[in-house]
């Protein structure tokens, strides 16, 4: 390490101007990276995190103002830099890879022309090789075929292939310091790993410095040499990655650790240390609880609970399940109307390739996957949300596959299957209130009538999962993320469903807002005889709440059996890369 | 692209037939007697009904309607009672002076519009978003009768800069050699520059009347769908590229905010070019929509239909240009071509 640091923030304080006054977002923060460092930045949601590091490259929106404290990059004071000084740093010393890939490139430019735009910003090549420099960058972040994907828009790229187009774009200029804000939240986990290989490689071989912001404290550990961990707009602790792991001095950092789902742990011992001892539901649930499932639950580990592995009692059974789609557009239908020509044997692609598997009453089954593998399309059709091409599905005995998905909302047995969906904000109306939304389905299927009654259940789902009475009568915009989960799960379990369909739940949550939420769910799984379909593509959670597990891939069914079996012994090779991708921290257990 | 425009004008066809059948029943439908309206108020019973046997009212409503497809299929959209000309020769004569009138006022509004409209969006809450917003506000709530009358009697008659609103050219002029129809390219087709500058001058108050009327929407778009795209991940990640304001602004946030405007200019555009009989006749203005309007009082069955049929063909045209337009500039649309 040299005496002088590349990046030095002293005392950074930034503020926001809202119609609320003057908000601090990040307070006091001091942060410092060496050349060729890589240093996690790991926070939840609201620690500053990703605002500091705007703050670096002076990339603050209009409301934002560095208040107070210096930001020195290799001898510039960023603070004081003029805005055509800080162009010349953005770029070609400083570069940042974004959250979200496919948004953040320009959806109408060719990928190959939006790094050229670079490249002539920074004068970094003579106009008539530019284009030979674009492809160069492409080739180094390991694009197939770079020569053609230069002409390629981001929407014809895969999420993974769009990060790369991005990394390439960070770094086509050789900039000293790479800053990472989230890069690989909401790609697979083997992308995850392949992206985050990449920008390792890439940056030790320029030797380079990394700041990695991330939520993970898993993925921080497995890549950086030191970890800063934010809450609240400041700094609570600084170490180095190990020996913050095995020895978190701060209370927030032991709770972010806790929180992480990991290997070796049970739903419970998620929760921070004060809670995990008490239920988090409130008591008067607890109270209505069977004791014999209540002390399993509490007691011993949730998972090894009896599943109905027996066929003859199972939930829901599905055999042979196929959807398939056109693989043609729209305009193939156009001309089969107007051309004499007999129509052409259309090609399929199948979402669901003849899968068969069941549920068992009380049980909790995990479908993992990554994207496109045709998870959510099953979960879809066991919904009866879509319709399936071939197979059966049979749920409490009865053939529901060949209920066309309008005339399924008119059957009873709409009631028994319900859905939490993965994204607690979009799935809410933002015009019901949180009562509103829970009586939703009590009012279109429930036998409840009367106001009174109807807001006498509301209160009764909403202490079930733990969201405060005075809440109820709030829109969604006015709840936090996860009081917004506990809504729709409320909605969900509103009709007694005999079968929840999980869709990742809680994929957009923080890590310690998704251990309350994953133990309530384990809670009411217990007390209600509910079953889940879990729909997920996050191992280490499926591992903590199902009692078995589907591995799908490309539409089939690669494996399955108990979470035990298939994720500490797997068999299939897919299963097998899967779980190697998984970042794992060296947690203290 | 060929076949992709073709099937869009075949799918045109079934449009096209269903406002045939509609403007025909329609007019047939709306109160008032063309026969008794033509023989006049002293008129007696024989002389209308004799009227009518001679314009064929007096046959039952399928035959009408097979003879007036059929008339339709020789390109002869029938006679306006009230002038005694073919209704496809007034609309030749006249679309073209409601073309020119309507592109120019969008052309001078475009020119302002988009400007004012990036601009506010770039400097929210500075001095030209609020120009913006006023300059939006007073273009749609003045109505354009009243707009044109305060600049003819502004321009004309308190400060004696623009000729008598009185139509396309001074008196003294006469019109060019018919090519596009459009004065201003025919003049200068002919290298006539007395009577460009007369037709311009004639053209310039109706224009800008319309322009004020239609910069509202169009800076309106312009600055929200800007603020959106200003907002967006894309820009951002340009920002921390390094990359100028300019080329910011310009290739990564105007590209894409044009798409919205895009539409918003086609919808008004429309609008413009049928609805803006108030304008034509504060300016005797010889276009069609006027045209309409007095056939449409007449009960001067031929004129309305006419009409009706050249705006759905004018739209068909006009939507399809847009999307070919779309095409251009989002590689997104193309694939569904």
């Amino acid at each position: 390490m040299t005496a002088q640091p590349l990046l030095d923030v002293n005392d950074l304080t930034v503020e926001f101007t809202t119609r609320r006054g003057i908000v601090k977002a990040v307070q006091h923060v001091n942060i410092s990276v060496a050349k060729g460092e890589t240093l996690g930045i790991v926070g939840e949601s609201g620690s500053g995190k990703s605002v500091t590091s705007y703050a670096v490259m002076r990339i603050l929106d209009r409301a934002g103002r560095i208040a107070e404290g210096s930001v020195m990059f290799s001898g510039i004071d960023v603070k004081a830099a003029s805005e055509s000084e800080m162009r010349d740093l953005r770029g070609r010393e400083i570069s940042m890879i974004f959250q979200n890939p496919r948004a953040a490139l320009n959806p109408i430019r060719k990928v190959g022309d939006q790094i050229e735009d670079v490249l002539r910003q920074h004068v970094q090549s003579a106009a008539s090789d530019r284009g030979e420099k674009a492809i160069e960058a492409l080739e180094q972040v390991k694009i197939a075929r770079p020569r053609e994907r230069y002409h390629a828009y981001p929407f014809e790229l895969s999420g993974g292939m769009c990060q790369r187009v991005v990394i390439a774009l960070a770094l086509a200029c050789n900039p000293q310091l790479l800053i990472a804000d989230e890069p690989t939240t909401g790609l697979d986990v083997t992308t995850q790993k392949a992206v985050m290989d990449l920008i390792v490689e890439l940056t030790k071989r320029r030797h380079m410095s990394t700041i990695l912001i991330t939520h993970d404290l898993g993925l921080a550990a497995a890549y950086c040499n030191r970890v800063v961990v934010m809450e609240k707009g400041r700094v609570v602790e600084t170490a180095k990655s190990a020996d913050i792991f095995a020895r978190p001095e701060h209370p927030y950092t032991r709770k972010l650790m806790r929180a992480t789902p990991r290997i070796g742990v049970s739903l419970r011992d998620l929760l921070p240390e004060e809670e995990a001892a008490v239920s988090p539901r409130a008591p008067t649930v607890m109270a209505g609880l069977d004791p014999a499932i209540h002390q399993s639950s509490e007691g011993m580990d949730p998972r090894v609970k009896p599943g109905g592995d027996d066929l003859a009692k199972s939930l829901l059974t599905v055999e042979k399940l196929v959807k398939e789609y056109p693989r043609q557009g729209a305009s193939a239908v156009l001309s089969k109307l107007f051309s004499r020509k007999p129509p052409v044997e259309t090609e399929v692609f199948r979402a669901v390739d003849g899968i068969s598997f069941h549920v068992g009453r009380g049980e909790s089954v995990g479908l993992v996957g990554e994207s496109g593998c045709g998870k959510s399309t099953t979960s879809m059709m066991v919904m009866r949300l879509l319709d399936q091409t071939s197979g059966r599905i049979v749920f409490d005995g009865e053939e529901i596959g060949a209920i066309m998905p309008q005339a399924f909302a008119r059957l009873p047995q709409r009631k028994s299957i319900q859905m939490v969906f993965q994204d607690p904000t979009d799935s809410l109306n933002p015009r019901f209130t949180a009562a509103r939304a829970i009586a939703d389905p009590i009012i279109q299927l429930g036998d409840i009538r009367g106001r009174d009654a109807l807001r006498a259940r509301c209160e009764k789902l909403a202490d079930m999962v733990g969201l405060p009475i005075n809440l109820l009568d709030r829109f969604p915009h006015q709840l936090s993320g996860g009081q917004k989960a506990r809504v729709g799960i409320a909605r969900a379990i509103a009709l007694h469903p005999k079968l929840v369909i999980l869709d990742e739940p809680t994929a957009a949550l923080d890590v310690s807002v998704q251990a309350v939420v994953l133990n309530l769910l384990q809670d009411l799984k217990a007390s209600m005889g509910m079953s889940y379909l879990f729909v997920s593509h996050d191992l280490n959670v499926v591992r903590l709440l199902c009692d078995r597990v589907i591995v799908m891939r490309a539409g089939r069914i690669v494996e399955q059996g108990s979470s035990e079996r298939v994720l500490g012994d797997p068999q299939d090779a897919y299963t097998k890369e899967l779980l190697t991708a998984i970042p794992h921290p060296p947690l203290p257990v | 692209m060929l076949t992709m425009i073709g099937k869009r004008l075949m799918f045109a066809i079934p449009s096209l037939i269903g406002v045939v059948i509609v403007t025909f029943l329609l007019t047939r439908a709306l109160p008032g007697d063309p026969a008794a309206y033509f023989a006049g108020p002293a008129a007696s019973k024989e002389a209308i009904e004799q009227i009518r046997k001679k314009l064929g009212f007096d046959k039952p409503l399928i035959e009408q309607f097979f003879r007036y497809t059929s008339d339709l299929a020789h390109g002869d959209f029938g006679t306006s009672l009230t002038t005694g000309q073919p209704v496809a020769t007034e609309i030749r004569n006249r679309l073209p002076a409601s073309a020119e009138l309507t592109l120019l006022g969008l052309i001078i509004s475009v020119s302002i519009a988009i400007p004012l409209g990036v601009l506010a969006a770039t400097r929210p809450g500075s001095w030209i978003d609020h120009l913006c917003r006023v300059t939006t506000t007073a273009g749609v709530s003045l109505p354009v009768f009243f707009t044109g009358l305060v600049l003819v009697y502004l321009f004309y008659f308190r400060l004696g800069w623009s000729p008598a609103p009185l139509g396309r050219l001074d008196v003294f002029y006469s019109a060019p050699a018919h090519v596009t129809g459009f004065y201003l390219i025919d003049a200068l087709i002919a290298r006539d520059f007395e009577t460009f500058r007369s037709a311009l001058s004639q053209l310039i108050l109706p224009a800008a009347t319309l322009a004020i009327f239609s910069l509202a929407p169009i800076a309106r778009m312009t600055r929200a769908s800007m603020l959106a795209v200003l907002a967006s991940d894309f820009v951002r990640t340009a920002r921390a590229s390094g990359l100028s304001p300019s080329t910011v602004i310009v290739t990564y946030a105007f590209r894409n905010a044009m798409l919205p405007v895009i539409t918003t200019l086609s919808m008004v555009f429309s609008f413009l070019l049928g609805a803006n009989v108030l304008v034509e006749k504060v300016f005797a203005w010889p276009g069609i929509g006027s045209y309409a309007v007095e056939a449409l009082i007449s009960s001067d069955f031929a004129p309305v239909q006419g009409f009706v049929l050249t705006m759905a063909v004018m739209y068909v045209l006009l939507n399809l240009f847009i999307d070919i337009l779309y095409g251009v500039i989002d590689p997104r649309v193309r694939l569904e071509g």
